[in-house]
């Protein structure tokens, strides 16, 4: 069963290093939405450190969402998908590795690059911690929550805008805990116990999505 | 043995579609009269609030609303759930027809809640724990409709709507609580919007009937659209 | 863990085993394709299933697999239906569908590579290399994306010429795309499978060499139950 899921990722993980182009576009735009911000809304340095942890958390979920439509499109087109549908562990096992690929690829990049946003916000560099790790911690989240639904909007026309409407509201409690422990910090209060509630939602979902994805991709694929 | 059987009886469309109508047609009668009498209660008997004076009254509609709207989306989970277990078109059907009346009182909440911010606090929309979380329930609601309305194959609909509602309906507590958090953690001044003025005996009436008359309309509702639903798919 | 459980076709001896259909029936949006359709696989047994385009041929062998739930009727695998079996049975079958399911940014031997272990076996370089070379590849480094579409078959066909594969294959329109030279060696591989215990179901609406020795012949037609009968 592990050699299957090892199987799954070093798969993925070849496929994103031979298409780089793809990997970098999705981290490419979440560096402009956060970019985007000062210019709306004025570069007023303590308006922008007090938006800072929302604003790339937005930002961190509209990259993690606009990524997941390729995560079983690609398969689904090319007939491999059908393939890991009778491969040789649980089907969850597998997504659950596609998922974890995925997380390595478009997820852990955000993660690494957060500090240098925070540092464009005027954010205190004693937050950066809290933020990365609010970040480590819900976007693996983002990503299995967000797989439910890329794998129940399978191959259907309005994919991605349909995906994003199904999927924003499961994503709005990450968002509250994670942007929420990092005001937390700023505000000399311990974010604490917001990030062990990421934590337990990162167990949670580790736990449960991956059979949810299952379902949905069965279904999706009959 | 023969309970059972009863069961699965009516899990045919075929079956359920006369035992539908008289229910619809038992059911709208009351509701009318009970959202006459819950009404009558709430804008005519309930007294005078100290603090906010008539406006206050929109909560006999703001609140059963709400809860309606909260309890249509666990019992349209529980019936997506019942439709994957048992694989039975009827109950995909069933969590169809309530969708549309969840996100209708939904809906409903939130203009209410609009309506009674105005004249309370100044403004239409406050950033209120509740009013957040209807929104929320509301895009819930709109993304099972849309998924479902995106799949061609009925079958296909009915069991990716379930797995949605399924998630959803988890999610729905979490949701509740970590907006309540975030609204006590951004709470400046405001005062919330929901706090209703304490209950006298009667606004506690007029909310339960006002609630129970919700409710036989669901009933009702639900059952007109599954009639549609069960004629639409026999074609 | 997996692989060791397998039912592996020795050089000697048949495996025992049974495919069975029974009363399957096949409805696609509002139309039935087929119902009350039953026949069984055994050992050695080569069955052809038959039928126009739309009949419901790639839809049967995708009940057989597991990947469609059929509208009434079930498929065993040694009398346990395989709704129950989930992995155990995947695990004894091979299906090739209408999509070479080949990434084409993967070389051809890292697609066939990565097939065999998501299957949850495993093959080396060698046996790959020699798999790709039996179907008249002649370079296994070569990106898929640069091959032709009947390349790319044979590609996805050296799955049948990889050592220890399973008992049971499942081929959608396994000569589609071929010349006649690699449906010649395909015949062949299939022959030697049968000759070695296994047992295949295959789809198909042109004739080709395995016509003489098709035990059954599962013909779809118009919606009714279709024949049966060899």
């Amino acid at each position: 069963m592990l050699g299957v899921a090892r199987a799954v990722v070093e798969r993925d993980l070849l496929l994103a290093l031979r298409r780089k182009s793809d990997v970098g576009i999705a981290l490419l735009f979440f560096v402009i939405v956060t970019s985007l911000f000062p210019l709306g809304v004025g570069a007023e340095p303590n308006l922008l450190r007090a938006i800072a942890p929302g604003v790339i958390w937005v930002a961190a979920l509209l990259a993690s969402m606009l990524s997941l439509e390729r995560l079983f499109a690609g398969d689904h087109a090319d007939g491999t998908l059908e393939q890991m549908l009778l491969g040789g562990a649980p089907l969850g096992v597998i997504a659950a590795a596609k998922v974890l690929a995925h997380w390595l690829v478009a997820g852990l990049p955000v993660v690494l690059l957060s500090p240098l946003i925070a540092l464009q916000y005027d954010l205190a560099p004693a937050l950066y911690g809290t933020l990365a790790l609010s970040l480590a911690l819900g976007t693996p989240v983002l990503s299995m929550v967000g797989a439910i639904g890329a794998a129940l909007t399978l191959g259907l026309r309005g994919g991605g805008m349909l995906l994003s409407l199904l999927v924003l509201p499961l994503y709005i409690p990450v968002l509250i805990m994670g942007a929420g422990s990092v005001e937390l910090a700023s505000s000399g209060l311990s974010p604490a116990g917001q990030l062990l509630l990421l934590a337990a939602a990162l167990v949670g979902a580790a736990a449960f999505a991956p059979w949810a994805i299952a379902a949905a991709l069965r279904i999706s694929m009959e | 043995m023969t309970t059972a059987i009863k069961w699965f009886w009516y899990a045919s469309p075929q079956t359920f579609f006369p035992l539908a109508g008289k229910i619809a047609g038992w059911c709208a009668p009351a509701a009318a009269v009970l959202a006459a009498i819950g009404l009558y209660i709430g804008f005519f008997v309930a007294p005078t609030d100290a603090q906010q004076g008539e406006a206050y009254r929109i909560i006999f509609i703001h609140v059963p609303a709400a809860w309606m709207s909260m309890f249509l989306y666990v019992v349209m989970a529980f019936w997506a759930a019942v439709g994957l277990a048992f694989n039975t078109r009827l109950s995909g059907m069933m969590a169809s027809a309530l969708a549309p009346t969840g996100a209708l009182f939904t809906f409903i909440a939130l203009w209410t809640g609009a309506l009674w911010g105005k004249p309370t606090w100044g403004t239409y929309w406050v950033w209120d724990a509740r009013l957040t979380s209807e929104l929320i329930l509301l895009f819930l609601y709109f993304g099972f409709m849309g998924l479902k309305a995106s799949i061609e194959d009925e079958r296909r609909a009915d069991r990716a709507g379930a797995v949605l509602a399924l998630v959803g309906v988890v999610n729905v507590p979490i949701i509740y609580f970590s907006v309540q958090w975030w609204n006590t953690l951004h709470q400046g001044a405001s005062v919330s919007l929901t706090r209703a003025p304490s209950m006298a005996a009667t606004m506690l009436a007029g909310m339960l009937v006002m609630a129970l008359a919700f409710w036989l309309y669901s009933i009702a509702a639900a059952m007109v659209r599954v009639r549609c639903l069960i004629l639409e798919r026999a074609r | 863990m997996l692989a060791q459980s397998r039912a592996q076709v020795p050089s000697n001896g048949h495996p025992k085993f049974s495919l069975e259909a029974a009363g399957l029936a096949c409805v696609r949006g509002r139309r039935t394709l087929f119902r009350d359709l039953s026949f069984a696989l055994a050992p050695g047994e080569l069955v052809r299933i038959a039928g126009d385009n739309g009949s419901g041929k790639t839809s049967l062998l995708r009940i057989l697999c597991g990947l469609l739930a059929p509208a009434a009727g079930e498929v065993r695998w040694n009398g346990e239906p395989i709704g129950e079996l989930g992995e155990a049975y995947a695990a004894e079958l091979l299906y090739l569908g209408h999509a070479p399911a080949l990434k084409d940014d993967l070389t051809a031997a890292e697609n066939l590579r990565f097939a065999r272990r998501i299957a949850g076996d495993d093959a080396d370089q060698q046996a790959v290399r020699e798999a790709l070379a039996e179907l008249g590849l002649p370079d296994p480094d070569m990106p898929v994306k640069k091959l032709s579409q009947g390349q790319r078959r044979r590609v996805a066909l050296a799955r049948l010429a990889l050592p220890r594969p399973p008992v049971l294959w499942l081929l959608d329109e396994p000569f589609a795309a071929l010349d006649p030279g690699a449906a010649r060696r395909v015949e062949a591989l299939i022959q030697a499978h049968l000759g070695a215990g296994g047992a295949v179901a295959y789809t198909t609406h042109q004739p080709s060499g395995l016509d003489a020795g098709v035990t059954r012949v599962v013909a779809l037609g118009e919606g009714g139950a279709p024949g049966g009968g060899a």
